[in-house]
């Protein structure tokens, strides 16, 4: 979308579980993104997610309360298991999905060969940030919306937008990932397991907190201390990006403490840059935060066109924030 | 930053009441209730996935026992121990009592609820995890945990939510609201 176009933004909200499809439904997302109990997508972790009928059922709720289903396909398949990434995007096409969210080529040339029909996303996951990358996927495969990497600034999206005809959307709350995402290999180093093959960063199978008796916590993962948190200080899940290391003679987090996402102040200027959709980040949470962030940003988004005030909503989802800290990330750069 | 012992917990006098009543009565009933549950709604034990016949303790910080909670096909089983006699427990949940009840029904987030350390995890945390997505899906309202349906479950879930609306209230007045977002959706 050309820069400066003023069409309203789209919200795209997460559910981990069908009750959490319902709440985000319920709370005014226009889209809502799942994916399978399985590999095929990054947020493969035990309880979460959806079986084929589950998310029919969703699909058919969703479309209900006239909001979206995007499915994510969005792990890289594997040599010799290619027909599981296969049967996900038939069985999202089967459930009425209203696109499929890859990175993939293989199943993106599966998609876009098997079901013309079925809109295509391409997943953050691909780590597209080049006019060229993404005009390569766009022409190759039909892809009508790229999922932004988290490492782009506000200016750097306009610029993209001008010379692209595919639709962005881009990252507005949530858990921040702060590396080029698809091509992290530390949650492979530290547990044999990533969010690019096995769908999932940091497994909780490899996460071990203690308490020792003067409250003081620490969060390993994969047996690597992560970091520590005194006693009633806020704590974090140990994702080796967000821990605190030693180099240099000096200790610190390699790039922010343990902080989320929020960038309700930019949506205008998101706006103006030419951004389609607005995602929020949080599969892996339950109905009270789905609900309450999504109704906060139904706000948000709204409020550009009316005028009313979303600041008190946003302001209350503080609490949902890892280490209870908010940051614009990326798209200010105010990182050393 | 608020810490465990500014959470929304019971006062001492309820833990002190509680203390000698018998428990297995209350063991009784939360375990036929619970296979009942599991029996009626076959879906949840699937997505529990590794979690089926584990023991996983529950540890309400004000009062005086423990639950160990095992989920299975047919033994299902609720019993309650002191809260030294939890070692059989593959990973242990500890937060104020109206705390975790606000998890079962999904007033409160398990994951904001642990960044502020108003709950804690120990053991395995992909168990912990399993059955915290788990109940999330359940929706265990207390007429659905009781089987009810339509107009009777309505009714004791308008209830159960006076009682506990009264029962944070009362619990606010001796120490605070967990920091988290503990307003129902």
């Amino acid at each position: 979308m050309p820069e400066g176009t003023t069409k309203r933004m789209e919200l795209v909200c997460p559910a981990g579980t069908p009750a959490a499809l319902r709440a985000a439904a319920d709370a005014g997302a226009d889209a809502i993104y799942c994916g399978f109990a399985n590999e095929t997508n990054a947020r493969n972790f035990p309880g979460l997610n959806f079986s084929p009928s589950e998310l029919a059922d969703g699909v058919a709720y969703a479309h209900a309360k006239g909001a979206r289903v995007l499915v994510a396909i969005n792990t890289f398949a594997q040599a010799g298991q290619i027909h599981l990434w296969e049967e996900a995007v038939n069985d999202a096409a089967s459930a009425g999905a209203d696109a499929v969210i890859a990175a993939d080529i293989a199943v993106l040339q599966h998609a876009a060969t098997n079901h013309p029909d079925l809109r295509l996303h391409l997943s953050v996951q691909a780590a597209a940030n080049t006019p060229e990358a993404i005009r390569f996927y766009a022409e190759t495969f039909g892809v009508k919306r790229v999922v932004l990497p988290r490492v782009l600034s506000v200016p750097e999206i306009a610029a993209l937008n001008r010379e692209i005809d595919v639709e962005t959307e881009v990252f507005v709350f949530g858990g921040l990932c702060v590396m080029t995402e698809g091509r992290c290999a530390l949650s492979s180093y530290a547990t044999g397991k990533s969010p690019n093959l096995t769908g999932v960063c940091s497994p909780p199978d490899h996460v071990d907190y203690t308490e020792d008796p003067s409250g003081r916590l620490q969060a390993r993962l994969g047996g690597f201390t992560i970091d520590s948190f005194e006693s009633g200080q806020a704590a974090g899940y140990p994702t080796l990006c967000k821990g605190q290391f030693s180099a240099i003679e000096k200790t610190g987090y390699l790039f922010e403490d343990p902080v989320s996402l929020n960038a309700f102040e930019l949506l205008e200027e998101l706006s103006s840059a030419g951004v389609t959709a607005l995602k929020i980040e949080g599969r892996q949470r339950g109905k009270a935060y789905i609900a309450g962030v999504v109704k906060a940003f139904r706000q948000a988004v709204d409020g550009l066109e009316s005028g009313a005030d979303a600041r008190p909503a946003i302001a209350a989802l503080k609490a949902f924030s890892e280490g209870g800290q908010q940051t614009a990330g990326s798209y200010k750069k105010t990182w050393r | 930053m608020p810490n465990q012992s500014s959470s929304l917990n019971l006062p001492p006098l309820v833990s002190s009441l509680i203390a000698p009543l018998p428990k297995s009565p209350m063991e009784m009933l939360l375990s036929a209730f619970t296979k009942r549950l599991v029996a009626r709604r076959p879906e949840l034990l699937r997505r529990l996935g590794a979690v089926v016949k584990v023991p996983i303790a529950i540890v309400p910080d004000d009062m005086p026992h423990a639950f160990l909670l095992s989920l299975d096909n047919e033994k299902s089983s609720v019993s309650i121990c002191e809260k030294t006699e939890i070692s059989d427990a593959q990973a242990v949940v500890r937060a104020p009592f109206l705390v975790l009840l606000g998890l079962l029904d999904g007033t409160y987030d398990g994951d904001a609820l642990f960044f502020t350390r108003d709950l804690r995890i120990e053991g395995k945390t992909d168990y912990v995890l399993a059955l915290r997505n788990t109940l999330e899906e359940a929706d265990l309202s207390p007429g659905e945990f009781f089987g009810l349906s339509g107009r009777s479950a309505d009714w004791v879930n308008g209830v159960g939510a006076r009682m506990l609306d009264k029962a944070r209230w009362l619990a606010a007045r001796t120490g605070s609201q967990p920091s988290t977002l503990g307003r129902p959706h």
